[in-house]
Parts: structure tokens; C-alpha cells; sequence
């Protein structure tokens, strides 16, 4: 009696996961709970703002305390939406489980000859009459099946032959592949969430380190060590819009170098599971930055000099003295008095200035840029002093993550296409062919065909089919 | 000729072809057809001039200020898909694509009196918006392949959708029988709200374009009607608004009758609307939500964030979802599908424009 009664709360369980209604429903509740994380900023100092604009100062903080009891500030990880989000995967594949006997049955049970009147009620029919012998017709009608690339079979009735054949049962398993990779998806999201980190790290030029900043600040051990060479920003030609920002970036085990990589926006470094990805960049405070310079002449000299500010070089066998006397992080022209300014912290469009002090003639100072070599020119001199980089004030700015579930994301992704292919663009066809002698020398040809989607391509297929087993048969009439 | 020219002659001739649709369907004269269908095949050719131009441009750009990048790499990053003026032309030019192939496929031309004013409106709101039409250059994020695909096939998705879209509205309007049917309740509404909010970003542009000029639509957004600064505009707008959408409910069953008058079967929609999804729903699933995720992913070290963006595009997936469960699982047909086909489609408008406009997120650099 208990038992029988546990049976039945599991029946109604089931029956309650497996219907359509609740997926339907279920799919109403994500989309409509969705909206509110996207309307409700999902940081805190941000709801204060928005909800005093909408509510008024007096009414604001009440609805912002019911709104921290609902968790929506952080709507897509409280615990409403994650259960919404099980039961639609319980529901997917209850439902799934629960049908998916039924549509195996259909695409494992080959098609049979069928009766003539069962024949007459199908989707796509056709019929025609030809003065032909029962053998020629069958011929040209196997022929026209296998253009069409269908696996014929033939069956001898006892008034005459019927063939018979069927293609793409396989798709009909389409929508339970498609229903697979989205439970997969939430395989690998479960995945990352357990055994993945998401975190950052900053890393001036020339420094190294070895563990990263997870998002509340704690410190994550690395098992290696991670190096930046450099920092540097691309700019278009001749604009101060950003072209590429990159680092280049070293993995170090015990010390050696193991993998040098030059990262860029949408160009990750990954190295044992941990990705390292351009996010960011910004001037370590009071950094003292070296100038790399190259200089080079027309007698063939050719120099990497690499000085802090306030030092000196020698142009060899030219009697030439360069000081570096100042820096700027953006020098521009101002607007309107026509001055040289610093019109920005950022290193946009860096600049050095340098004294020049030669034997025999005044010095002067001149402004190099590092994005306009030109300026550089010593024409007199045959000279060209080129500013390459102001190493070591800046930092790149990583985002790390480690997710193991990504894999099978992207797993997901391919078995998702597949199964949407197969359940949006194949069909599963089934085409008879009846033929059957009529009085002396001609038979009546019955067609019909039944496709679980798109009609029209199987009528189609259909007459194609028609049209050119009589066309061949016209053709041998003629010849005889 | 340069593509804005072009883009001006095939806004012009979307909108001659609209009228000439129109009259179509009132004197049913054949030769008045085929001029239409030709004035359309016209606007369709200078737009594809237009968008192969603007390409050409952009990829001249590009080269000029990043040289060091391949050919084909300039080839993708000059693509035509990079802001929302862009994005917004090539919306229209697969819309117009989708439907002359509707045309020819279903052998009937009164369409067009229904899918070219979709056309040339959306064409005319996007001069109305003031978004910049400059050939800006590409921020390091966006230097991506994958972009360039997901982009590309959300919209055809979404070109798909808004068929499927205009279909349903027509279907609804054939189907119902009487006023007080909910479906028909639920179409008045809808296909109110989204007239009156037309209008009104129209009206905004007449009274803003000579002082915002230029200045982006999230500014001035229906400034001049319901969120006027003078209460009396604000609140005659809402009457006007409501007397619109009572007038819909009053007499949009005429449509009916037209739509009858122009052999145009319920069949015949339905299956259009049913089709459309079916091309748009995978093509969405895997150009918007799972190419944007591996974008994502290779950027941002994250395929999913729940930023607005990713929401909406989640939240329109469900819905078309919940479409093709309750017409082939549900068993549900006719209006009660039909009225989803439409909710679907406001999530589409949302996705593309509504989260451009009014919400920020990781997205946002479409609406600049
Ligand atoms: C957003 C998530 C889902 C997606 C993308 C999805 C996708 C699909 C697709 C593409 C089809 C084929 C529809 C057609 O023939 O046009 C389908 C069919 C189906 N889906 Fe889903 N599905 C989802 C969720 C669910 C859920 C939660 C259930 C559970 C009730 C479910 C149950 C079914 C059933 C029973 C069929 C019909 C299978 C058959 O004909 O044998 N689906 N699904």
C-alpha cells in the first residue's frame, strides 16, 4: 500500500518534469526575471542611485533592503534564479528522456511497402499513367531514386512492385542533441564555477610575480612566475585613437624562461590551465623611467642607448652631445596660444626633450616623439635620434582566469550547431513508389511521400523524380 | 558617387516603392506590380553599391592608419558591421534581401505593401537618429573575426525575425474574429506602442535636429512628446497615444479585408512566420549567442557576464524557444502563437536597440 503510494508521488514528480507547459512556463519565468538584472544595476553604490531616482530619497532605501533580501543586486547568482535554472534542466531532460524512446523507435524501424489506400492518404501524392511495360517503368523509376541519392528497396506485390526507401532518419534526433549541448553548457558553467578563478594582476614593465589578485583582493599562488617585459599602446596613424594595446609576457619555472608570448586584446597568453588576458594599463607612481633611444647617422653608426633623465651620450667621432632634459607623458599644441603642452597623465603621445651641444655652434633642444620619428631628424648633422620607448613607468594590466569548463562550452557550442542543423534544415523522407500493370502495356504509377518537415522540398524532390523517369521513358519509346 | 548618395537614392526608393506597393493593392493593375518590384530591385542594387563603398572606404582607412596589418585582416576590419549606422543599413539591406526572395518564392507582390514601409522606415530612422555616420576607427576590442561573424549572422537572424514579425502582425489581424479576442487586444497594443514611439522619435527629430544635431538619440529620446519639459505636451501626448492605439483596436480589423482583397491566405502567413523563425532561430543561436561568447571569451577572459547585451540576446533565445516548444510540442497554432511571435520580436528591438540606447554594459560602444 506505502509502496504503491511512493510510486505514485515519484509517477507525479516525473509527469509533473516531463510536460511541455512547465517548459514553456519556465522559459516565460528566465526571460521575464532576466530583465530585472538588467535593468537593476547589479552593483551596490549603483542601485542606491538608480532606485533614489526612481523612488524618491524617502521610499529608496526600503525598496533597495527588499530588493538585498531578493538578491537583486546579484540577481543571476541568488538562489531563486539558480533554482529556476535546475528545474529547467530537470525539466529538459525528463522531458527528453521521456520522448526520446518513441522518436528511436521511429528513425530504427526501416520503412515497409505500404497499401495502396494508406498510400493515397499521404502529405505528397502523385499519380500518372504510362503506356509502358511494367519492367521498363521499374527500371526508370530505380534509376530516378537513385539520382536522387536515395537507398532503394523493392518489394514484388501481387499486382505489381513497389519501391520504397527513406532518408535523414537520423535527424529526427536533432532537437535531443540540441537539448544535450545546452545541459552540457551547464556542465561546464558548474564546472568553472567550482574549479575555476577569476582574478587580476598588475604588472609594471621589468617585474615579475607570482601570484594574482582574486576579485575580493585575496592573493592566488601561482605555480609559476609571470614576467612583463613591456607595455605598450598603438596608436592609428597620425590620431590619438588606440590601435592595439600589448604586453609581452614571460612564464618563468624555477627561474628559467619557459614561454615568452606578445599578448593582445583578444590574444590571450594561456600557460597550465591559467589564461592571461590584456585588460588593462596605467603609470606606476613615482617610477623612474629609462628612455630608450636609437641613434644613428649617416656614416653608419647605429645605437640602442638606454638613459634616465638628466644623462648624457656622445655621438661618436661627431663631437656631439645629447642631454635629456625633460618629459612629457602627451605633448600637444595648445589650441589657441600655439604653446607646447601636456595635455594628458596617459602616455598618448610621449615626447622627450633633449639638448644638443656640439663644438663649434650654439646648442639647441628639440622635442622628440615617439609616435611621429621624424622629429628626430638632424639634418645638418646627418643624425637621427629616434625615442622608442620610455621603459619601466608603466603597467599592464591583466585579467586572469582560469576555467576548465570553457572545453566543454565550447564542446557544447559544435554539438549545439550539429543539432540545430539537423533539426532545422534535414528532414526525415520517406518516398513509395507503386507501380502496377493497367490493361495491355501500361502501368499506373502511384507516389507518395511523407517528410517530418518541409513539405514543399519533398513535393519538389517528388515531381523532379517524376518528370524524369518519364522523360527517360519517352526517350526509349522514341528510340524503339 | 559616394555611398551616402547611394544610401539617400535607396532610402528614396524604398519609400517610392512602399507608395507603389500601396497602390497596387488598390487598383490591382499588373504593370503598377512590376514597377514596384522593379523600383525595389533598384533601391536594392545602390544599397549594395552603397554598403560595398563604404567597405572599400573603411578598408582604405584602415590600411592608411594601421599598415602593418595583412590584406585580408584589413579586408574583415573594414567590413561595413562596426557601429550602429552600419549595423542598422545591412539590417535593412537583408530585410529587403529576404523579402524579394519572399516575392519571388510566393508569387505575390501585395508583401511588399507590408515589408517596404519596415524598409524605408527603418532606413529614414536612422538619418532621424543623428547616430554618427563617420568610418570610425575600430577600439582594440572589436579587431576580432569572431565579431565580424557574430555580428554578421545576429542580424540576418534578426532580419529573419522582424519577418517573421510583420507576418504575425497581419496574421492576427486576418485570424481575429472579434475585437474582444485577447490576441487581437494584445496586437492592438503592440503594434501601437511600436507606431507611436516611431512617431514620436520622428517628432523628436523635427524639433531637435537644428540644435542636437549630431548629438546621439539617447539625449533627446521622445524629449519632445512624453518626456517633455512642459507637463501639458507630456500629458496630451499619453491621450493622443491612448487615442491611438483605441483607434487601432477600432478599426485594425480593415486590415483584414485588404489583406483578403490581396489573396494573401493565413496559410500562407503563418507559414512565414513559422518559416523566418526556423531560419532565424539557429542562425541567432549560433551568431549571437555562441559566437559572441567565444568573442567574449577571447577578449574579456569571460564567454558569459549577464551584461545587458548577453541578457536581452538570452532573453529573445527563450522566448523564440518557448515559440517553437508550444507550436510543436504545445500543439499551439493560429493567434496564441502568433501573439509569441510578436513578444519575440520586441525582445529583438530591445537586444539591438533598446540596450544600445538606454542600457550600459560591456556592449555600449554600439551606441556611440
Ligand atoms: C532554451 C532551451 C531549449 C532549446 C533551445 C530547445 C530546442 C529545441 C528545438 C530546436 C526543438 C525542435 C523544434 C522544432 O521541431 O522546430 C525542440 C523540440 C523539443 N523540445 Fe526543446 N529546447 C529547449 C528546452 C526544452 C525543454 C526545457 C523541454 C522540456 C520540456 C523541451 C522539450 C522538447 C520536446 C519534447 C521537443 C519535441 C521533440 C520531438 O518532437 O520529439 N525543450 N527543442
Amino acid at each position: 500500500m506505502e509502496n504503491k503510494e511512493q510510486v505514485n508521488i515519484f509517477d507525479g514528480i516525473w509527469g509533473f518534469f516531463a510536460s511541455v507547459k512547465l517548459a514553456i512556463v519556465l522559459l516565460f519565468l528566465l526571460a521575464v526575471t532576466s530583465i530585472i538584472g538588467t535593468v537593476v544595476p547589479q552593483e551596490s553604490p549603483k542601485a542606491i542611485q538608480f532606485l533614489g531616482k526612481i523612488f524618491g530619497d524617502n521610499t529608496a532605501p526600503a525598496v533597495y533592503n527588499a530588493f538585498l533580501k531578493l538578491d537583486f543586486m546579484d540577481m543571476y547568482h541568488s538562489w531563486w534564479f539558480v533554482l529556476l535554472l535546475v528545474l529547467f534542466c530537470v525539466n529538459l531532460t525528463v522531458c527528453s528522456l521521456e520522448k526520446i524512446p518513441r522518436t528511436w523507435k521511429l528513425v530504427k524501424t526501416p520503412v515497409k511497402p505500404m497499401a495502396k489506400n494508406v498510400l493515397e492518404t499521404l502529405p505528397v501524392k502523385k499519380e500518372v499513367t504510362l503506356k509502358v511495360s511494367l519492367d521498363t517503368a521499374r527500371d526508370e523509376f530505380l534509376n530516378a531514386f537513385r539520382t536522387s541519392k536515395y537507398d532503394v528497396k523493392e518489394a514484388v506485390q501481387e499486382d505489381g512492385v513497389q519501391l520504397y526507401s527513406e532518408k535523414g532518419a537520423y535527424s529526427r534526433l536533432g532537437v535531443y542533441v540540441v537539448h544535450l549541448s545546452i545541459l552540457l553548457i551547464f556542465v561546464g558553467a558548474i564546472i568553472g564555477a567550482r574549479f575555476g578563478f577569476d582574478g587580476s594582476l598588475n604588472l609594471p614593465e621589468g617585474s615579475s610575480s607570482d601570484v594574482v589578485y582574486s576579485r575580493t583582493g585575496e592573493q592566488v599562488p601561482l605555480d609559476f612566475s609571470i614576467a612583463c617585459n613591456w607595455y605598450k599602446t598603438d596608436y592609428y596613424k597620425g590620431a590619438d585613437a588606440p590601435q592595439e594595446f600589448s604586453s609581452e609576457l614571460v612564464i618563468l619555472e624555477n627561474g628559467k624562461e619557459v614561454l615568452k608570448k606578445v599578448i593582445e586584446v583578444n590574444n590571450p597568453l594561456t600557460y597550465k590551465g591559467i589564461t592571461f588576458y590584456q585588460s588593462s594599463y596605467g603609470i606606476v607612481p613615482d617610477a623612474v623611467g629609462i628612455f630608450v633611444l636609437k641613434v644613428s647617422n649617416d656614416r653608419g653608426l647605429e645605437e640602442t642607448l638606454r638613459l634616465k633623465q638628466g644623462e648624457s651620450f656622445e655621438i661618436p667621432g661627431q663631437k656631439i652631445k645629447g642631454t635629456i632634459m625633460d618629459f612629457s607623458p602627451a605633448l600637444g599644441r595648445d589650441p589657441q596660444s600655439g604653446a607646447l603642452t601636456t595635455y594628458s597623465d596617459s602616455l598618448i603621445n610621449p615626447a622627450v626633450s633633449i639638448r644638443f651641444d656640439m663644438e663649434g655652434s650654439d646648442g639647441f633642444t628639440g622635442w622628440i616623439l615617439k609616435r611621429y620619428p621624424e622629429t628626430g631628424i638632424i639634418k645638418d648633422a646627418g643624425l637621427k635620434v629616434e625615442f622608442l620607448d620610455y621603459w619601466g613607468v608603466e603597467y599592464t594590466g591583466l585579467q586572469v582566469s582560469k576555467d576548465p569548463g570553457v572545453i566543454i562550452i565550447y564542446i557544447a557550442s559544435i554539438v549545439m550547431v550539429l543539432g540545430l542543423y539537423a533539426a532545422f534544415f534535414l528532414s526525415h523522407k520517406k518516398i513509395w513508389i507503386r507501380i502496377a500493370p493497367v490493361g495491355k502495356g501500361s502501368v499506373k504509377v502511384n507516389i507518395g511521400g511523407s517528410a517530418s518537415k518541409n513539405r514543399l522540398a519533398l513535393e519538389r524532390q517528388v515531381e523532379h523524380m517524376l518528370s524524369r523517369a518519364t522523360a527517360a521513358i519517352e526517350g526509349r519509346l522514341k528510340k524503339n | 558617387m559616394d555611398s551616402s548618395t547611394l544610401f539617400g537614392i535607396s532610402t528614396f526608393a524604398y519609400f517610392i516603392a512602399m507608395a507603389v506597393y500601396v497602390s497596387y493593392i488598390a487598383f490591382r493593375n499588373n504593370a503598377v506590380a512590376v514597377t514596384a518590384t522593379s523600383i525595389t530591385v533598384f533601391g536594392f542594387l545602390c544599397q549594395t553599391g552603397a554598403l560595398l563603398l563604404r567597405w572599400v572606404d573603411s578598408f582604405n582607412i584602415w590600411v592608411a592608419s594601421a599598415p602593418s596589418t595583412t590584406f585580408i585582416e584589413s579586408v574583415l576590419r573594414g567590413a561595413p558591421l562596426r557601429n550602429m549606422y552600419e549595423s542598422m543599413i545591412f539590417f535593412v539591406w537583408c530585410l529587403v534581401l529576404i523579402y524579394l526572395i519572399m516575392e519571388f518564392k510566393y508569387k505575390n507582390r501585395s508583401l511588399g505593401a507590408f515589408a517596404m514601409p519596415v524598409a524605408a522606415l527603418a532606413l529614414a530612422f536612422i538619418d532621424v537618429s543623428g547616430m554618427s555616420t563617420d568610418i570610425e576607427p575600430l577600439i582594440p576590442a572589436l579587431q576580432s573575426n569572431w565579431l565580424l561573424f557574430h555580428v554578421f549572422l545576429s542580424f540576418i537572424g534578426y532580419a529573419a525575425f522582424a519577418v517573421s514579425f510583420a507576418a504575425a502582425v497581419a496574421y492576427i489581424a486576418m485570424a481575429s474574429e472579434s475585437r474582444s479576442e485577447k490576441a487581437y487586444i494584445f496586437w492592438s497594443i503592440a503594434v501601437g506602442v511600436f507606431l507611436i514611439v516611431l512617431i514620436a522619435m520622428g517628432i523628436d527629430y523635427l524639433n531637435m535636429s537644428t540644435s542636437a544635431q549630431g548629438d546621439f538619440i539617447r539625449s533627446y529620446f521622445l524629449k519632445a512628446t512624453f518626456r517633455s519639459s512642459s507637463g501639458v505636451i507630456a500629458v496630451f501626448s499619453w491621450i493622443i497615444s491612448a487615442v491611438f492605439i483605441l483607434a487601432l483596436w477600432r478599426y485594425g480589423h480593415g486590415l483584414r479585408k485588404i489583406l483578403e482583397g490581396l489573396s494573401i491566405t493565413k496559410i500562407m502567413l503563418e507559414e512565414i512566420e513559422y518559416k523566418s523563425i526556423a531560419i532565424g532561430f539557429p542562425l541567432f543561436t549560433i551568431g549571437g549567442l555562441l559566437m559572441g561568447a567565444i568573442w567574449a571569451n577571447s577578449a574579456w577572459g569571460t564567454y558569459w557576464s549577464w551584461d545587458p547585451k548577453e541578457t536581452w540576446s538570452l532573453i529573445t533565445w527563450f522566448i523564440y524557444a518557448g515559440y517553437l516548444h508550444a507550436r510543436f510540442v504545445g500543439g499551439w497554432r493560429g493567434k496564441k502563437v502568433s501573439v509569441l511571435a510578436l513578444i519575440g520580436f520586441i525582445g529583438v528591438v530591445f537586444t539591438y536597440l533598446g540596450v544600445n540606447l538606454f542600457l550600459s554594459g560591456l556592449h555600449s560602444y554600439g551606441g556611440r
